[in-house]
């Protein structure tokens, strides 16, 4: 035996902790379709009841509306601030870009705990807690900052030449962006709104912290639900989740998959 | 005239996104920093106030310490656990050949896509009383009654390194880029075997790694809320839950500030201490 490759007793203990490692979201699937009132696992009976019940669940079904228009304007959002803030750091050549660049880096270093803890005390005196503007504003703050470090190195490895021969044939600045920077850019951006919309549907700590009691997302009614009792409608709800969640990973990558080979 | 702008007026691009992040970053900071120095009244409502009283009030307070080392021993255990799970797992997907090598790093970190509150749940069925574990230690017959492994520590602990694990794995991965094949192989042709190999040459080489991602781990642990809340059942009391109890229970504002930058602090000299001693390791 060598020392190279994947020996069998790795090979054997990857499998573990694989298994490990993705057992509650299996689990999570199989009891979703429980005959049961509580979480047992293996369920005595399977049935379909859960799914059904969950659409007649007002908390849940209004949580998780309030976290879809959240997502939305959060992704639209961060999306119109980070990508031209993006744009300035990786094509400009300024003073302070460092310093720029670090400021949009900070919020990420931070615990989101400490971060909501923050948000809430200093919007609780402008009313803005559990509001769509104040929870947009929070997870803001964490989206923004993943979309302009994504952007700046999808706009960093972006020909320059490209942009300056529309502008030498004429082309006003606006239509260089708007004809040939941000096609150029179209995988990263798809990539961008993607992941902002997933942050903000998942974020949870900040949302426990700026929810109130009309207004509260998915994550926080879920967090609610499973400290009140225990049965297996949020599974339901999860498989939904997680389907969605899949939906979203790969009508990227075929976008973007699809946008590259048109590109070239 | 250029129709690419001037790089200097490109900064203006850059203000609306700088301006917000000072407005909902910078200032609710500075707030949380000035509002751990008011008081709290004998009613308990805030008085606004410049004082150290809520500071002293909390150093000097045994539960402080009591939550700080709850908190340091569970992301000491978790991250630790992620680390002892993760490295095989990550070298077998640094090493392996296989065609779905792809895919398997991306089942790897695929837990991460999904909501910690989903795993929570999903943990609650494997480890509860009527869950799958105990439902196998009562059917074996090795055990008459249930074992409770959630809503204590223990669950909080396993729940926590599962959600650490895609971290630590995409950590070690990327630091695995320094291990070279050869120098295991030449190990090996020498004759060493394979577990000497293993803690002479892989083991060192991969040591640059091991440190930076206990390190990412352990400061995620440190500021975990969700994981360890539902599956500690509110019998796990750390940093993260008190300062959740304070500012939305109890609605002791100072206190609650006070806390989360006492945790930060506590990071800080972590992150401090860590880094001198992994300096001296390595050297």
């Amino acid at each position: 035996m060598t020392g190279v490759g994947a020996g069998p007793v790795l090979k054997v203990f990857a499998a573990l902790v694989y298994a490990f490692l993705l057992s509650p979201v299996l689990i999570v699937i199989v009891i979703s379709f429980s005959a049961d009132s509580f979480i047992v696992f293996p369920p005595t009976g399977l049935s379909l009841q859960w799914y059904g019940r969950l659409f007649g669940h007002p908390a849940l079904m209004a949580g998780l509306q309030f976290s879809l228009v959240i997502a939305v304007i959060v992704s639209v959002l961060s999306l119109a601030l980070g990508v031209p803030a993006a744009y300035a750091l990786a094509k400009g050549n300024f003073r302070g870009r460092e310093a720029l660049a670090n400021l949009f880096l900070a919020p990420i270093l931070l615990p989101t705990l400490v971060l909501g803890l923050a948000l809430l005390l200093f919007f609780q005196p402008l009313r803005l807690t559990a509001t769509i503007p104040g929870l947009v504003l929070g997870h803001l703050c964490v989206t923004l900052p993943f979309v302009v470090r994504m952007m700046t190195t999808a706009f960093a490895t972006l020909p320059d030449e490209v942009e300056a021969a529309a502008a030498t044939l004429g082309a006003p600045p606006w239509r260089v962006a708007q004809r040939v920077t941000l096609p150029l850019a179209m995988p990263g951006l798809l990539a961008a709104a993607a992941l902002s919309f997933l942050l903000s549907f998942d974020e949870t700590v900040i949302s426990l912290f700026l929810s109130g009691p009309r207004a509260s997302t998915l994550p926080v009614e879920m967090v609610r639900y499973v400290e009140g009792r225990t049965d297996p409608m949020i599974a339901a709800l999860s498989v939904l989740l997680i389907a969605g969640t899949l939906v979203i990973v790969i009508a990227v990558e075929k976008l973007v998959g699809v946008t590259r080979a048109i590109g070239r | 005239m250029t129709a690419i702008p001037k790089s200097r007026s490109l900064a203006l691009l850059a203000l609306p996104a700088a301006l917000l992040i000072v407005g909902v970053y910078a200032a609710p900071m500075v707030g949380l920093g000035r509002m751990s120095f008011n008081e709290t009244g004998p009613t308990g409502a805030m008085v606004n106030a410049f004082s150290f009283d809520i500071w002293a009030q909390m150093l000097g307070d045994d539960f402080t310490w009591e939550l700080t080392l709850n908190s340091l021993w569970l992301s000491f255990v978790a991250t630790t656990a992620a680390l002892v799970l993760g490295y095989p797992l990550a070298l077998f997907l640094f090493r392996t050949e296989s065609r779905f090598r792809g895919l398997l790093i991306v089942l790897a970190v695929a837990p991460m896509l999904v909501s910690s509150v989903v795993r929570v749940f999903g943990w609650l069925a494997i480890l509860g009383d009527r869950g799958f574990i105990n439902f196998l230690l009562m059917q074996s017959g090795l055990a008459s009654a249930p074992t409770r492994l959630v809503y204590n520590l223990t669950g909080a602990a396993i729940g926590l390194t599962e959600s650490l694990m895609p971290y630590m794995i995409l950590a070690l991965l990327a630091g695995f880029g320094r291990l070279d094949r050869t120098l295991e192989e030449a190990s090996a042709s020498l004759g060493a075997p394979a577990w000497r190999t293993f803690t002479r040459v892989t083991l060192p080489l991969s040591l640059p790694a091991i440190l930076l991602g206990w390190l990412l781990c352990f400061v995620l642990a440190m500021s975990a809320y969700v994981t360890p809340k539902l599956l500690g059942g509110g019998r796990v009391f750390l940093l993260a839950t008190e300062i959740y109890d304070q500012a939305i229970t109890t609605v002791n504002w100072p206190l609650a500030a006070a806390l989360a930058l006492f945790t930060l602090v506590v990071l800080t000299l972590f992150l401090g201490t860590y880094s001198a001693l992994s300096r001296k390791v390595q050297a």
